[in-house]
């Protein structure tokens, strides 16, 4: 039995829009919670293209998507939303309290919500290992094919094939070479996206003759009932190398999938959510959905969209929230009460 | 106009007029070739457009970039004449070029 989570609203989403909708919220007195399913925030902006240029973002001719990160976590931090990460969310029961709107929300880390309105800022959807092109590779996923790490001491005394060349592949050729009968990572060409050091500290190991390091790509697995005996690697010259293996992780980037929001019994016109245009609420009172994940006639797939429908989405939920306040507009460049909550009066 | 002949894995050929400025895999989706996927647009953030340059050409297309080599780690069977046809720009130099495409898109 684990403890509810009481708050307003629960962002599903830490992406721009996420983030932003923390700021509109706010502004109001609404607290929220985001869940998402990377270890940080900031969605296909620092997951896709933290260091690329961005430059539609009203206010900046060019700003990185980084960076557009960056800011807006300053910019909501008066707020102090709580971040749930590594998470998604799961199942969505109506629980109906007083007339209002009222939500039970589960994640697939065990974590309940109770809320008065769901924001749905997934963006593209929840980012998952993408499955490398290797030919029958699915037979083998969950039993010897893994594309997260969850237990290092499952590693223990294997054979690991680590195939890739950023971060997440260093990283774990680093952590788990110590306690691996032999590592072995597998990369395109000799030379890798990760921080030098990672990659400094792989090369030391591999001088030392504590690891290999093969260049060339995976064509074949071989093994039996879900279970790798042997990868065959391909060199760039042409030879095929094949390495003991009864563990291979392969870190191939990642890919968007709606998940299980698709269940939460929303209307939905090829995986996005329809909304109206007043509030950018879907079809059911109380879960909005706002950011390239909804659909309304004119719609466009930028930020700045998700940006303005936030905005408006959160004079809905102010209803939900407090149906007995009444809501005047106010401005932050006028009004004292507004300037107090941002910490700048 | 610049024309660029667009092999697909079964080996059967489409012989486009692509517009300069544009670039090999917009051309593509213009005109219908299959076979391009470019999930991403030609942000450069997918490897699904990815395409084989004909022997004749890879001196005159040019290397990948930094950017596009970290993008096609994550592309099928990459071999040493691949690029990733969002990245490069049609120009008259490329007229009769022809780019093979793979039989699997990321």
């Amino acid at each position: 039995m684990n403890d509810v989570i009481e708050t307003d609203v629960l962002i599903v989403g830490a992406g721009p829009i996420g983030l932003f909708a923390v700021f509109e919220l706010g502004l109001l007195d609404i607290r929220a919670h985001l869940v998402d399913i990377l270890p940080k925030a900031g969605g296909q902006c620092s997951e896709l293209y933290p260091e690329k240029p961005i430059y539609d973002i009203p206010g900046f001719p060019i700003v990185t998507g980084q960076g557009l990160v960056e800011n807006l976590e300053k910019q909501i931090e008066p707020f102090h939303p709580t971040f749930h990460f590594g998470e998604m969310v799961e199942s969505l029961t109506p629980t109906c309290v007083d007339g209002g709107p009222r939500f039970k929300i589960t994640t697939d880390n065990g974590k309940t919500f109770d809320v008065k309105s769901v924001m749905i800022a997934a963006g593209g959807g929840s980012f998952q290992p993408k499955r490398p092109p290797i030919a029958g590779i699915d037979a083998y996923e969950g039993k010897s094919v893994f594309y997260a790490v969850r237990k290092m001491e499952e590693y223990r005394g294997r054979d690991i094939v680590i195939v890739g060349g950023g971060d997440s592949a260093l990283d774990w050729t680093l952590n788990l070479q110590p306690i691996a009968k032999r590592l072995t990572l597998v990369h395109r060409r000799d030379d890798f996206r990760a921080a030098p050091h990672s990659v400094n500290a792989m090369r030391e190991l591999v001088g030392a003759g504590n690891m290999d390091l093969i260049i060339g790509q995976t064509s074949k697995l071989t093994g039996a009932d879900g279970q790798l005996s042997s990868v065959t690697i391909k060199t760039n010259d042409g030879t095929e190398k094949e390495v003991a293996c009864d563990r291979l992780i392969p870190f191939f980037g990642l890919t968007m999938k709606l998940g299980p929001v698709a269940n939460w019994g929303l209307n939905l016109h090829e995986n996005l959510v329809p909304v109206d245009t007043e509030k950018f609420e879907t079809n059911v009172p109380g879960i909005f959905a706002v950011g390239d994940i909804n659909h309304y006639p004119g719609k466009l797939k930028l930020i700045l969209s998700g940006f303005h429908e936030a905005a408006l989405a959160a004079q809905k939920v102010h209803r939900y929230v407090y149906p007995d306040k009444k809501l005047t507009f106010q401005y932050t460049t006028s009004s004292t009460s507004l300037q107090k909550k941002l910490g700048v009066a | 106009m610049v024309k660029i002949t667009y092999v697909d894995s079964h080996g059967a050929s489409r012989e486009v007029e692509a517009e300069e400025g544009s670039t090999v895999m917009e051309s593509a989706i213009r005109n219908s070739v299959p076979e391009i996927v470019a999930e991403c647009g030609g942000a450069c953030a997918c490897a699904t457009c990815h395409v084989y340059v004909g022997e004749e050409f890879t001196d005159i297309v040019g290397r990948p970039s930094q950017m596009e080599e970290d993008m096609l780690d994550f592309a099928y069977e990459v071999k040493p004449n691949s690029r990733l046809s969002c990245q490069i720009k049609v120009r008259p130099e490329l007229d009769g070029l022809t780019v093979t495409t793979p039989p699997q898109q990321g």
